[in-house]
């Protein structure tokens, strides 16, 4: 019963800082639409849903139903999942996981956030343990700060290799229709701008947007059909944990560790640098991108600055990240994680346009939330 | 923001129990449809949006036909007075919810013009003498600001008293 599943259409918003224009609904509706014009499908052909947002955001704890009318699931199955940072990548898991049951032909995928309706940082520590962090939960730049204070000692990395990440990510945006920051930087404005949490800077660091993606996820009976260069799902890896922040292991990333490991196997994948042609990951801020790839195993402990400074991850590198400006430049929260896989397909199905990266068989897309949840998917242009 | 927190100590075994409040701030975009929508309580009209495909006047009105998908755009004036399709009266009060005191009665009002009722409460009239299918017509707050209690209650129609 079980079946190979792909990815046949991508939908997203134009993203931004505040769309006051539309409610919740409409701004999901705009995703919805663009996905069935990519996959020329219709809503009939939609057989369930899944969609995702964290509920503090918008205040909205009945997203399932109260977005129907944006997603178009009347009378239909639609389940909400919600697994804060991550959720995008845990509606795709779910979305895949639904197809690949043999239950279900054709499931979109809905992540969608309105980060201009909340104090997102307020909103983000009410997913802390209410009687021992919350008081102090400081939103979500002071551990990957530290994360990355600790790695610069350890390694001798510098501020600037981070910067470089903010510069590719960033100047990469330009490259892509969708994003919300489409502006031009350079190391030396990354390194001026303001400090926000030592050694981040606002350059260093994602925005909150306003935004919507959908993705539409078929079985290997419909999805050669609907589109003619489907991205079909080799591997998916989800790793969560629940620990106080001391108790984690900053030097080690457990959680990356396993997700990372997990799917390279599941994919085949033993030299991720060579067997992968392009990564959409979820970096929400530029440090990650340095002591990251490690983690995922694309290089060896302290190795990745050299990396950067070589290029090897920029549009015309080796292995490039994050062609879309990634989580840096676009950041609606629980649509941050599908995009990375929405962006992921594109690049699969030759579909990624002004930042299509050339001839890509294997793509990998990555999701982060919380402290500290890590899922993987990878995406293939053949079936097996 | 601050959570205000109390500790509560039990007598019978000293475990701890902690009260606390979340407070976030929200700005909601409304959306076309519910800015048409007010902007028309505003004036004291009430609008609804037809679906064509469906043969149907939403009240309140909505941007997308959740049974057909269909975009929507056309829209039509609906009376300020309807029929009660169904109440009930509510004897507890919740005074961080409810905009009256209770006992009340809430119910679903079909005005004529629309196929979908809207949810209000209904004042003017014992709740005792309230009967589903009897004719009741919105009352408008004197300076409407723009939003759904612009409309303060229904009343049964064609009487003057008792607006809330």
């Amino acid at each position: 019963m079980a079946k190979r599943t792909a990815i046949v259409g991508v939908g997203q918003t134009n993203h931004t800082s505040k769309r006051r224009d539309v409610n919740g609904q409409e701004l999901i509706n705009e995703a919805v639409k663009r996905a069935l014009a990519d996959a020329g499908l219709t809503l009939r052909d939609i057989d369930a849903f899944v969609i995702g947002n964290m509920d503090h955001f918008e205040g909205i704890n009945c997203v399932d139903g109260w977005s129907i009318d944006g997603s178009g699931a009347y009378m239909k199955p639609i389940m909400k999942v919600t697994t804060g940072g991550s959720t995008g990548g845990t509606l795709g898991s779910s979305a895949y996981y639904h197809v690949a049951s043999g239950l279900f032909d054709v499931v979109m995928a809905i992540g969608w956030e309105k980060n201009s309706e909340s104090d997102t940082q307020a909103a983000i520590s009410t997913c802390a343990d209410p009687i021992l962090e919350r008081d102090f939960f400081g939103g979500a730049i002071g551990p990957n700060a530290a994360e990355y204070a600790m790695y610069m000692k350890q390694y001798g990395a510098s501020q600037e290799d981070a910067a470089m990440v903010a510069v590719r990510d960033h100047n990469n945006a330009l490259n892509n229709p969708y994003a919300h920051l489409r502006k031009f930087i350079t190391v030396e404005e990354v390194m001026n701008s303001p400090m926000l949490c030592y050694p981040i800077k606002l350059l260093d660091s994602c925005p909150r947007s306003d935004g919507a993606c959908a993705v539409i996820y078929a079985s290997e009976d419909r999805a050669p059909k609907i589109a003619p260069r489907p991205a079909w799902i080799h591997a998916t890896a989800v790793s969560h944990d629940y620990v106080y922040f001391g108790d984690y292991d900053w030097e080690a990333m457990p959680t990356l560790e396993a997700t990372a490991s997990r799917v390279y196997k599941r994919a085949g994948i033993t030299n991720p640098l060579k067997d992968i042609d392009v990564m959409e990951l979820y970096l929400p801020f530029s440090t990650c991108g340095v002591v990251w790839m490690e983690h995922m195993w694309v290089c060896e402990r302290g190795e990745s600055p050299k990396l950067i400074r070589k290029g090897v991850f920029n549009m015309e590198g080796e292995l490039p990240v994050n062609p879309s400006g990634g989580v840096l430049s676009t950041n609606p929260i629980g649509a941050t994680a599908l995009i990375r896989i929405g962006e992921a397909a594109l690049q699969v199905m030759g579909k990624a346009d002004d930042r299509q990266v050339p001839n890509v068989r294997t793509a990998m897309a990555t999701a982060f939330g919380s402290c500290y949840w890590f899922e993987a998917t990878i995406l293939r242009s053949t079936m097996s | 923001m601050d959570n205000e927190t109390i500790l509560e100590v039990r007598e019978k075994d000293g475990l701890l129990v902690h009260q606390g409040v979340i407070r976030v701030p929200y700005t909601w975009a409304a959306g076309e449809a519910a800015s048409q929508f007010y902007a028309g309580l505003a004036r004291k009209v009430i609008y609804g949006i037809r679906c064509t495909h469906c043969d149907m006047v939403f009240v309140p009105p909505k941007k997308t036909c959740h049974q057909c998908f269909a975009e929507l755009g056309e829209w039509v004036k609906v009376s300020s007075r309807g029929v009660l399709e169904t109440f009930t009266v509510v004897h507890y009060s919740e005074p961080e919810l409810h905009p009256v005191q209770a006992p009340f009665a809430y119910g679903i009002i079909k005005l004529d013009g629309a196929s979908t009722g809207m949810a209000h409460i209904i004042q003017g009239v014992d709740l005792d003498r309230l009967q589903a299918g009897m004719s009741l017509e919105a009352v408008f707050k004197e300076q409407p600001e723009g939003n759904y209690l612009d409309i303060t209650c229904f009343r049964p129609a064609g009487e003057a008293k008792g607006h809330g």
